[in-house]
């Protein structure tokens, strides 16, 4: 029904124009019929242009206002994340700034030099010294910036061993997560896809033989221990998936054939996160978007939403098949001593094979 | 090198040619007029169809799962109960990334006005080969009808994005439109870019060879400068995404593993090794970057062409221009790998991406000042083509400047592949080129068709456009920055995302305005190319030499001799001169110097 309310307005939409545009015609029929602009219509649309310099700050505005809290700059929960939030505010910083002014010029321009007949323009076709200086300032500003990117980038990418870093596998497939823990020994058992065994439940491929692989632990919930460096090593049986864990910033790519990594200490544990006066806010505020949803539910006989309580995601980032908007697990980060809990209550490799 | 036709032969029209049938003038047509008019059409044709697969998917980000009766409609068996299909929506994404991308902003954006104005603004009788031209345009209309044909498949069309990663792409057990569905996507694209060389080639030998006497490679309008490096890039860089493809098409037919390795889905190991998708990505993205330039470049020009004719002033920095042309040209080929940061590959890399991309920056901002600085003390005429360029200029800085943010490695690690990517090349590119497009149309209307276009619905058509064009972006870069993934059939699995819904639903509904007014444009399009008022000879009261060509299309575009060139195309409200303009066949006043030298 909706739809075709919507093709019928389309269709009224469209008579109203050609009848406007029949009304505007004949309204013209002594004057000038030239379809090219004369100096009405210079005037006119000069003056909708500085209505649209209007419009554009006018978005940014109202865009900032309505939706300023979500952007994720700030309240990151790993030790590298204030760096890329500080770099990003920077960067949206000066682009605000060259925004304003470039979409001021252009507008103001148009508007200011809107054509009269019998005004000639100037005629101004080079000005080296001008054309230099506005070289030479985005050569700076860009410098600047990507010296800054890349020691952040190299800072984030480059993992330092020496900081004895928790090993875990991101395992991906179609179309849900696996984490794998190295164990006591914190070196992972060696695998490989060719070596699923769906019989004894040997889900990611390990290799039985192998003396690492026995204390390692498969998980469908990614839990850390706060403050502590984690070095993440990505597999993938199928497809590419991207793992992304937006709160931390990190995110790589998950690979058939080979192995990736990703690097991170996370610093703040989830209790924490609920705590936070943006976060809890930003929750109040979608469970109150969700109660409104659920009367609607409710209103046509169906099932009410959950509340919903704040959880660290990690996400498929990369487009993966029919399932790839609900691959996501859970990520917990809790205190040293409950994460080696939960830890102790999970299944070795080896205890959690079927023998037939 | 200023090339010459000296030949008596080619310099007069001897105004005998063999009789025109139906099929010769209308369709298996070699002038290059009537191949730019089927290009301009069936890309027409192609844009209406990838339109209306982005709002389908924008009702459906706004109100997943609910049935809808044009789902029903449009999408059939895909739409049970009008319920839109996972699957579905990933194709329409796909088909949506193909058409506009190659059919429209390649094909219908480049094909259309390259075939137009090169031999008309360097002054040739056609292409250097009106044969091959033919054959260009064929190939592409049947890579166009390939393409649609591919929605009617049995398990769907290709569904794994427009870049088509492997092995997503490659295995049909891993999606339904990565079998038949693939094979057609990927048969289309190699016709297409046969298509696409086609045509490149001939325009290169055109402008190099075929420029009329006089007509300098300094005197060429920067229009004609942007096709013919345009040109060039798509030489360089579209064989090796046919390379991709083929590797891809033996991967899925001959077992052979270049992009496959290690591979367990559905309860069995399949026997590729050793391959890496990654190697894909690289080849894929060697043709993916410099085609969005390819995209952007020939819009740049048309823009610059028409900034320059409507304020009435010379286009300021011309030689500036040219070498912030070439500079982008260049550069172009060695950023690849910013789609790349973190799929994987070493991150010493991603450093010298990201060096090399950020310097793109530097010539793209040296355009925008020039063209800002084209206006300035201007006598601006505001024709439609007029706001549509400074509408381009506009948005190809709001999308360029966030460009910032994604060609920065260590950024681009939390925004990659979310909706701030989609915000971001959507303006750059998607709606910058489109701008470039519709000027064009606007602009060159009535050489094509020797009408005018109706000037209100013009403006109607502006305002509207641009005012949903920025509804629907600007507020798209604050949900990417929430971390809200792209290519997701809903986001209702997320509470966490439940705070962008009304976003989502304000970003639908510009994107229905939006898209209903394209209306107005395709009323007026084709209304006037039957009823709408008389063209004269230069309405525009342009330099270039298409203008001085007859209204009423013929071969070999002037009936006597093809005009010399005695100065560059920008000679706008020169002083010494009575008119606001002198056409680049008029010679040198006794003591005038030429402009720019």
């Amino acid at each position: 029904m909706t739809g075709l309310l919507t093709i019928l307005i389309l269709l009224g939409i469209t008579i109203a124009i050609w009848q406007m545009v029949k009304i505007f015609d004949l309204a013209q029929v002594n004057k000038d019929t030239s379809q090219v602009a004369n100096d009405g219509d210079n005037k006119v649309q000069g003056y909708l242009m500085l209505a649209f310099l209007g419009f554009i700050y006018g978005i940014t505005i109202v865009s900032f206002a309505l939706w300023g809290d979500l952007p994720l700059t700030s309240n990151s929960a790993s030790e590298h994340g204030p760096e890329i939030d500080r770099l990003m505010v920077i960067s949206m910083t000066v682009i605000f700034i060259v925004q304003t002014i470039t979409q001021f010029l252009l507008h103001y321009f148009a508007f200011k030099y809107k054509g009269e007949k019998g005004r000639k323009a100037l005629f101004y076709a080079d000005n080296d010294k001008l054309e230099f200086i506005w070289t030479i300032i985005p050569v700076i500003v860009l410098a600047g910036l990507i010296m800054y990117g890349l020691f952040t980038w190299t800072d984030i990418m480059n993992v330092d061993e020496d900081d004895d870093p928790l090993v875990i596998e991101l395992y991906a497939q179609q179309f849900n997560w696996k984490a794998r823990y190295a164990g006591q020994d914190n070196v992972l058992g060696k695998a490989n896809v060719r070596l699923i065994n769906l019989d004894n439940a040997n889900i990611l491929g390990l290799d039985e033989a192998d003396p690492n692989a026995q204390d390692d632990i498969i998980t469908t919930e990614l839990h850390l221990p706060v403050g502590q460096p984690v070095l993440f090593k990505m597999r993938s049986q199928d497809v590419l998936h991207s793992a992304y864990m937006p709160h931390f910033r990190a995110q790589m790519n998950c690979v058939p054939g080979m192995i990736t990594q990703f690097a991170f200490t996370p610093t703040v544990t989830t209790e924490e996160m609920r705590l936070n006066p943006d976060i809890y806010e930003k929750v109040k505020n979608i469970n109150k978007i969700r109660v409104n949803k659920s009367k609607k539910l409710q209103a046509k006989g169906e099932e009410p939403l959950d509340s919903y309580e704040f959880d660290y995601l990690l996400l498929c980032n990369k487009i993966c098949g029919k399932s790839h908007y609900n691959m996501q697990m859970k990520i917990i980060v809790e205190s040293e001593e409950d994460y080696m809990a939960w830890l102790q209550e999970q299944k070795l490799f080896k205890n959690s094979l079927v023998q037939n | 090198m200023s090339a010459q036709v000296d030949t008596h032969a080619h310099e007069d029209d001897h105004g005998h040619h063999p009789k025109e049938t139906f099929i010769t003038k209308y369709i298996f047509c070699q002038d290059h007029k009537m191949i730019a008019k089927q290009y301009l059409i069936t890309g027409l044709i192609m844009g209406v169809i990838g339109v209306l697969m982005s709002l389908l998917m924008r009702m459906q980000i706004a109100w997943p799962t609910e049935p809808n009766v044009i789902f029903e409609l449009l999408l059939g068996k895909w739409a049970p109960g009008g319920v839109m299909d996972a699957d579905i929506y990933l194709a329409l994404v796909t088909i949506h990334g193909t058409i506009m991308v190659f059919f429209v902003l390649t094909a219908g954006l480049s094909g259309t006005f390259s075939n137009l104005l090169i031999p008309l603004q360097i002054g040739a009788r056609d292409m250097a080969s009106g044969f091959l031209n033919m054959v260009s345009y064929w190939l592409f209309f049947l890579s166009s009808v390939i393409m649609v044909c591919s929605f009617f498949v049995e398990a769907g069309p290709a569904a794994a994005g427009w870049t088509i990663y492997p092995p997503l792409s490659a295995l049909p057990m891993a999606q339904g439109g990565s079998g038949m569905g693939m094979t057609l996507w990927l048969i289309s694209m190699a016709i297409f870019i046969a298509s696409s060389l086609l045509g490149s080639l001939n325009y290169i030998v055109t402008v190099l060879n075929l420029r009329t006497k006089g007509m300098s490679m300094t005197r060429l309008p920067l229009t004609i400068w942007t096709f013919f490096i345009t040109a060039v890039i798509g030489v360089v860089s579209f064989p090796v995404l046919l390379s991709a493809a083929l590797m891809l098409i033996m991967d899925r037919s001959l077992g052979t593993s270049f992009f496959l390795s290690d591979i367990f889905i559905q309860g069995e190991v399949l026997h590729y090794q050793g391959g890496s998708p990654v190697l894909f990505e690289h080849l894929f993205w060697f043709l993916g970057h410099p085609e969005v330039y390819i995209v952007i470049l020939p819009a740049m020009g048309l823009v610059s062409e028409v900034l320059a004719t409507n304020s009435r002033k010379p286009i300021f920095g011309y030689r500036a221009m040219i070498a912030s042309i070439l500079a982008i040209a260049f550069l172009s080929t060695i950023v690849w790998g910013h789609h790349m940061f973190i799929s994987g590959m070493n991150p010493f890399l991603g450093s010298v991406f990201t060096f090399t991309t950020l310097l793109i920056a530097i010539p793209s901002a040296v355009k925008a000042f020039n063209w800002i600085t084209t206006l300035w003390k201007g006598n601006l005429q505001m024709n439609t083509a007029m706001l549509f360029s400074i509408g381009f200029v506009s948005t190809f800085i709001s999308g360029g400047l966030t460009g910032i943010i994604l060609g920065d490695s260590a950024l681009d690690i939390n925004v990659h592949d979310t909706y701030f990517v989609v915000a971001h090349f959507h303006l750059v590119m998607g709606i910058s080129a489109l701008y470039g497009l519709f000027a064009g149309v606007y602009h060159w209307f009535p050489k094509m068709f020797g009408r005018m276009l109706n000037k209100n619905l013009g403006y109607i058509h502006f305002w509207v456009t641009a005012v949903c064009a920025y509804g629907v972006f600007f507020p798209m870069h604050f949900i990417g920055m929430a971390g809200l993934p792209r290519r997701y059939y809903t986001n209702s699995n997320f509470p966490l995302f439940d705070d962008t819904t009304n976003v989502q639903i304000l970003i639908t509904i510009f994107a229905l305005v939006g898209g209903a007014f394209q209306l107005v444009f395709l009323w007026n399009f084709f209304y006037s190319i039957f009823y709408g008022k008389k063209a004269e000879q230069n309405p525009w009261k342009s330099n270039t030499l298409e203008w001085t060509t007859p209204v009423e299309h013929m071969h070999g575009n002037w009936p006597g001799q093809i005009p010399h060139v005695h100065r560059w195309s920008y000679d706008y409200s020169k002083p010494g001169h009575d008119e606001d303009f002198v056409p680049q066949n008029i010679p040198l006043k006794e003591g005038e110097e030429e402009s720019h030298h």
